[in-house]
Formats: C-alpha cells, sequence, structure tokens
C-alpha cells in the first residue's frame, strides 16, 4: 500500500477525524457519570434503595451514551447507515430478551415456588 | 454447487454476479463486520446480564451481595479501565498524526492499566474463593462469576492483541492494515468499557443496594 493509500478515512468509511478534545471531553464525562453512582450508594445519601436503583441506572444509560458517541465514535451515517443500523437493530434485540426474561422468569417464579418469589423481585 | 437453473444463461454457461461494479480496497468491509461481531458480542452480554438479573438474589443461604462485594476495590478496578480507554484514545490519536513511538508508548501504557485491571479482579476472584464465596456456591455467585469472568476473559485477550500489535506496529511501521486492525481493537477496547459500565451499575452498586 502506498502511503497516499493508507491516509486517515481511506477504506474505513468517512469517519471524521478523532480529536484530543473529543476523548478528553468524554473521560471527563465518564468520570463524573461514574464518580456519581459510587458516591450515592457508598455514602448512602438517597435513603431510599430502590430510587437510588433508579438513579444510578439513569447515570449508566448516559454514560453508555457518552461512551458511544465520544470513544465509540458511533456516527449514523458512517459505512452507509449500516453500522447504525446494526446498532439499532441489536438494541432491540437487547431489550426484548431483557425485558421478555425477566418478565417471564419473574412470573414463573412467582407461581412455581411462592415461598422464595421475592428472590426474584430485584432489578 | 450443482447446476442450479438461474446461475447459468442459455447456454448453461455459469452466470456470475459482478462483485465488483466498484472497487473495494482490502479490508474496506472490516470495520463493518468487525461493529457486527461486538454487536453479536453484546448479545452474549446480554444474556449473562439477564441471567445474573434473575439469580442475583437467590443467595441459597450463602453469602449476600452486599456482604461479599468491596465497592472501593470496585471503584479503583473502574477507573483503571477508564484510564486505559483514554490512553487508548491518545494512541488513536498519535496514530492519526502518525507518531509510531507515541502510539506504542501510549498502547503500552493502555496495555499496563488493562493488566492492572484484570490482576485486581482476579485478586477479588481469590478472596471471595477463600472466603467460601465459590461459584458453585448459589446461584447468585455462580451468575456472578460466569458474567464478571466473561468481561474479563475479554480484557485478557484485548491485552494479548495489544501486546500482537505493538510487536506488528514496531516491525512494520503504521501500514494500512495495522492502522486498521489499531481501529478494530479501539472499538474492542472502549467496547470492553462500556460493558463495564453495566457490571459496575448492575452487579456491584446495586448488589449492594439489595
Amino acid at each position: 500500500m502506498s502511503a497516499a493509500a493508507d491516509d486517515h478515512g481511506h477504506g474505513h468509511g468517512d469517519h471524521p477525524p478523532v480529536t484530543r478534545k473529543g476523548y478528553l471531553t468524554g473521560f471527563l464525562l465518564s468520570v463524573v457519570l461514574t464518580a456519581i453512582p459510587f458516591w450515592l450508594v457508598m455514602d448512602k445519601i438517597i435513603t431510599s434503595p430502590v430510587l437510588t436503583g433508579y438513579v444510578i441506572m439513569a447515570f449508566a444509560l448516559v454514560q453508555v451514551i457518552v461512551h458511544v458517541v465520544y470513544f465509540l465514535h458511533l456516527d449514523p451515517k458512517a459505512e452507509s447507515g449500516w453500522q447504525f443500523m446494526a446498532t439499532i437493530f441489536t438494541i432491540v434485540v437487547v431489550v426484548i430478551t431483557l425485558i421478555g426474561s425477566l418478565w417471564v422468569m419473574y412470573h414463573m417464579n412467582v407461581n412455581m415456588m411462592p415461598g422464595t418469589a421475592d428472590s426474584a423481585s430485584g432489578m | 454447487m450443482a447446476n442450479a437453473p438461474t446461475m447459468t444463461d442459455a447456454q448453461g454457461s455459469p452466470v456470475f454476479l459482478d462483485m465488483h461494479e466498484h472497487d473495494h480496497e482490502a479490508g474496506g468491509s472490516t470495520m463493518l463486520g468487525f461493529w457486527i461481531y461486538l454487536m453479536s458480542d453484546c448479545l452474549i452480554f446480554a444474556m449473562l446480564f439477564a441471567a445474573y438479573a434473575l439469580f442475583g438474589g437467590s443467595y441459597a443461604g450463602g453469602p449476600k451481595a452486599s456482604e461479599i462485594f468491596e465497592l472501593p476495590l470496585v471503584a479503583v478496578n473502574t477507573s483503571m479501565l477508564l484510564l486505559s480507554s483514554i490512553t487508548y484514545g491518545f494512541a488513536m490519536i498519535a496514530m492519526q498524526d502518525r507518531k509510531k513511538s507515541a502510539v506504542l508508548g501510549w498502547l503500552a501504557i493502555t496495555g499496563l492499566f488493562g493488566a492492572a485491571f484484570v490482576g485486581i479482579e482476579l485478586t477479588e476472584f481469590s478472596k471471595l474463593i477463600a472466603e467460601g464465596a465459590t461459584p458453585q456456591r448459589s446461584a447468585f455467585l455462580s451468575s456472578f462469576f460466569t458474567l464478571v469472568s466473561t468481561h474479563g476473559l475479554h480484557v485478557s485477550f484485548g491485552i494479548l492483541w495489544l501486546i500482537t500489535l505493538m510487536v506488528q506496529v514496531g516491525r512494520f511501521g503504521l501500514t494500512a492494515a495495522n492502522q486498521r486492525r489499531l481501529m478494530c481493537l479501539s472499538l474492542f477496547w472502549h467496547f470492553l468499557d462500556v460493558i463495564w459500565i453495566g457490571v459496575f451499575t448492575f452487579v456491584y452498586l446495586m448488589g449492594v443496594l439489595r
């Protein structure tokens, strides 16, 4: 391969160049988004564990988006949109399987093992 | 392979699909292919997360999550992985600027952070096993060890891949092929960090909350 051909962007779609600023922004955001959940749980800031659970799940969701945007550089236009399409498809499958498994198994637990039904109540 | 009627013309000579309407350079589809592999990996982790969500409370009279998880250690581990993410980012920037020695340096630092992560995780596992919290103890511990060690195994193979690429870059420089490989590993490495967000949130933090 000639030096010209291996210049950035060639062959791997039309990704914009990665920047130090982008990585540092992503890093700072993820540090904050990691530190807050740990602080909330370790110092028991919110008295209700259920509420804390929902809050840290929200932080996790935001942090996943931060990582996907700033580190994985997911771009809806890259690879003529196929990368984004594969991602959307995966998210749909993951959501269906996760919610489906939890729903079905929770009710199995409730119906079949009355004594231990509370063991499936988490999450 | 047999003479499928649709694949031959009237004279019986084979008809080929023209796959070359525009030139694809070597590796042109690698990034998309690798992304699709990551998505399939995502499904594996989704199943393991589902199993943990179901069994995370099934202690079978054994130790509870809140009794065995040490959050300070998990916080250190999380920071190792986060730091390795940003140092890999710096390696990618150095690659873009065609600074070979900087790429190698940042890759080495990334590898060390990764190794520290795996080391801390193994320490945690050995402590748990010493306390009797083995994978066989309860459904909770089985699903915990399966999920967390699958992630740890991914990181370990990522380090192996990283060392291989350091040798490759050291010997052959930042060729197009090596750049492509570094970009694949970048996706892999950052993807594992995304999975870890799920692990520390759902397994450790929520386990302690239970």
